[in-house]
């Protein structure tokens, strides 16, 4: 998997929902926006701050209030309290046609009764341009999406993939200031989502533009975003760049949604200087490399991500910390990858993944064999919420 | 090879027979019902009056052997059409026939697109009662309904009282038998069929796609202009010809509520048919009629082909 560097791909960005004070403007920022249809509450106070520039996902299930907040910023929907910013003006009174922004739909939303050339020149006529103009603009459209030669043909005439790029550079043509994209890979199969997604990526490199992308796909947004929002209920459950929410999720619902994880409950039995021990089972303590201030004997859970996680067959950490004997109770070989369910001695189940670097064909690990799993303090986390 | 290839590899034979027979079930209707009578009528309209049973000569008498079937093809003449040409009261009948079908069409279409369009966007559940309630009028027998139009339109009928109590008017309006009588028994009537045809296509519109409309700056009125219309246009065209081809031949409506000073095309034809008794006529004026009328459905049948070769 591909991800980006925040470092060397897009501005600097705030780690967080709000930008601090004494930075720039942001671009799109919500302000405690809610929407309720009915006695449903889609959006529950959500403030975020998406800055100029910027390659920002909002992720989460289905039914989680992502397409809603992104429809509000479009002006299909109107925020029942809050407001929305768009460089700093309020879009309450500003109807979707007067919007500095464009989507891309999640069907696309081709007009099947307009030829390819057509569709993307529809958004240029809206604004009056001349037609040379609009001919040259169509044609670089076409041409940055791939799609030379294809002005003349109808939508119901293309692939699936090739409907995904009409639709982009229809939406793009207008050059907006925010271009806002409703699950743009959620149509296409494996193979090409993961191809469209690096050209997402370049694409939003190359021309420089803010990129709000909805998509209920964590992978998807790890590797496109240069920020994520996770959402839950409506809720911002978390905002930060990729590796952040991967590896400081803020709460247990965020570190079980994004990825596989060990979330193993315990109690704090002792907790000093840089780190903590936390009992998850009788006589199985887990030492967290984390400065914690929580009293002893408070409950937690220790989250633990499977790649962390090391297999051994014979016992040469015995004496380290985290180090525990175990059996493989299950496992399930993924090609690049094999994922293992190890029952510890002490009664807990632990997740390990295990890249299988040699090309063997006969499994080194099979059902029932005896283990011993370690991982490094600094590798686990303790969540409170 | 085994059983079970065999009985794979046979199995397509009985079923290119279930085709053809599906396809020859139509086929006999039309021949049966359709080809035929056009046939007896067309020959009707090449042959002459006369006083007699049938009251035209000549009759195909097949016992006569060759020579009958020559002296039948003998007597049969384009005459009838050379009159119709002739007497310019068939000529204007036409075209007044086709002015009040143009004129009505058009006034469907303007009352029928909201009803359809409002229909369409009204919340799913209500949408079949709505549909129903379009056609409910059909639920009584047509000539009462156009009996109660002569009740209304004429002299001292609801339409007058209603115009006369609201000051509108200060004498009563002389409705009946005029042509706003027929137009307004014409739209009355043949409203369901504009407005099916229109509801079912604009039913079908994806609602994203007004969405993407406003979303590229398209304000509302714009995009229904540019995307909701020209998606409906099977509709338009489905509603169109559903209602201008039987309002072309329309006889009931202008016999009942028309003067009797111009004549529509199919009471000429009831004309010739039952007073002159003159059938030889009366079947070139329905023949001349299903020429004037095929111009149109084979402008549709071309655009539906066209449609169907875009899918």
């Amino acid at each position: 998997m591909m991800r980006r560097n925040p470092e060397t791909s897009g501005p600097p960005v705030a780690v967080g929902g709000l930008t601090p004070a004494g930075e720039a403007r942001p671009l799109v920022r919500f302000e405690a926006v809610s929407k309720r249809f009915g006695d449903f509450v889609a959006v529950d106070q959500v403030s975020l701050d998406i800055g100029e520039g910027e390659f920002f996902a909002l992720l989460g299930p289905s039914g989680c209030g992502k397409t809603t907040l992104l429809r509000m910023l479009a002006g299909f929907e109107q925020p029942s309290a809050g407001r929305i910013l768009l460089d700093g003006k309020d879009l309450a009174d500003v109807p979707p046609h007067r919007r500095p922004v464009n989507m891309m739909f999640q069907n696309y939303a081709l007009f099947p009764h307009l030829t390819v050339a057509g569709n993307i020149a529809f958004g240029l006529r809206q604004d009056g341009m001349a037609r040379a103009e609009i001919r040259a603009r169509v044609a670089e459209m076409l041409a940055l999406v791939k799609l030379d030669g294809f002005g003349p043909r109808r939508p119901h005439q293309l692939s699936g993939g090739q409907r995904q790029r009409v639709a982009l550079a229809r939406a793009l043509a207008k050059r907006p200031r925010a271009f806002l994209l409703d699950e743009p890979l959620a149509a296409l199969d494996r193979k090409l989502r993961e191809e469209t997604r690096l050209e997402l990526v370049e694409l939003q490199e190359k021309l420089g533009l803010t990129f709000i992308v909805v998509t209920h796909d964590q992978e998807e947004a790890m590797t496109v975003a240069d920020r994520i929002g996770v959402m839950n209920a409506g809720r911002l459950a978390q905002v930060g760049p990729p590796t952040e929410v991967y590896e400081h999720p803020s709460s247990r619902w965020v570190a079980g949604f994004i990825g596989d994880v060990n979330l193993i409950d315990g109690r704090v039995v002792s907790s000093g200087l840089g780190h903590a021990w936390v009992e998850v089972a009788a006589g199985v303590r887990m030492m967290v490399a984390q400065p914690i201030d929580i009293p002893e004997g408070e409950t937690v859970c220790v989250m633990l991500r499977p790649e962390k996680v090391q297999i051994e067959t014979s016992q040469s950490h015995a004496g380290h910390e985290n180090s525990f004997a175990g059996r493989i109770a299950d496992l399930g070989y993924l090609g690049g990858t094999t994922l293992y369910r190890i029952q510890l001695d002490g009664g807990t189940e632990i997740k390990a993944a295990m890249v299988n670097r040699a090309r063997r064909l006969d499994r080194p690990l099979v059902l029932g064999d005896r283990v011993w799993v370690s991982f490094a303090p600094e590798a686990c986390m303790v969540l409170t919420a | 090879m085994t059983d079970r290839e065999q009985s794979i590899a046979s199995r397509p034979a009985p079923r290119r027979w279930g085709r053809r027979f599906v396809i020859l079930v139509p086929a006999l209707w039309l021949v049966l019902f359709f080809l035929v009578p056009t046939l007896i009528v067309l020959k009707i309209s090449l042959s002459q009056t006369v006083i007699a049973q049938p009251p035209y000569t000549p009759v195909l008498d097949l016992s006569a052997g060759w020579h009958g079937l020559r002296d039948f093809f003998a007597g049969l003449s384009l005459d009838n059409y050379r009159s119709l040409a002739a007497d310019s009261l068939y000529a204007t009948s036409y075209l007044r026939s086709l002015a009040i079908a143009a004129l009505s069409t058009l006034i469907l279409l303007l009352v029928g697109y909201p009803i359809a369009y409002g229909i369409a966007r009204m919340p799913r559940r209500w949408q079949p009662v709505l549909v129903m309630a379009v056609f409910l009028p059909f639920l009584t027998a047509f000539l009462i309904r156009i009996y109660a139009w002569i009740n209304i339109l004429q002299h001292d009928g609801l339409l007058n009282t209603i115009l006369m109590t609201l000051h509108v008017v200060h004498e009563p309006v002389v409705w009946l038998s005029t042509d706003t009588a027929i137009i307004i028994g014409i739209v009355y009537s043949y409203l369901p069929f504009m407005v099916l045809p229109l509801y079912a296509s604009l039913e079908k519109m994806d609602d994203s796609l007004l969405e993407a409309a406003a979303d590229l700056g398209s304000p509302q009125w714009k995009a229904f202009w540019l995307i909701t219309v020209p998606l409906s246009a099977p509709g338009i065209l489905a509603g169109v010809l559903l209602c201008f081809i039987p309002i072309v031949g329309e006889f009931v409506i202008p016999d009942l509520l028309g003067g009797s000073n111009a004549l529509m095309i199919g009471q000429t034809l009831w004309t010739e048919f039952f007073q002159n008794r003159d059938w030889p006529v009366a079947s070139a004026v329905a023949i001349a009629l299903l020429l004037v009328l095929l111009g149109p459905i084979l402008i549709y049948q071309h655009l539906q082909m066209r449609t169907l070769g875009d899918r």
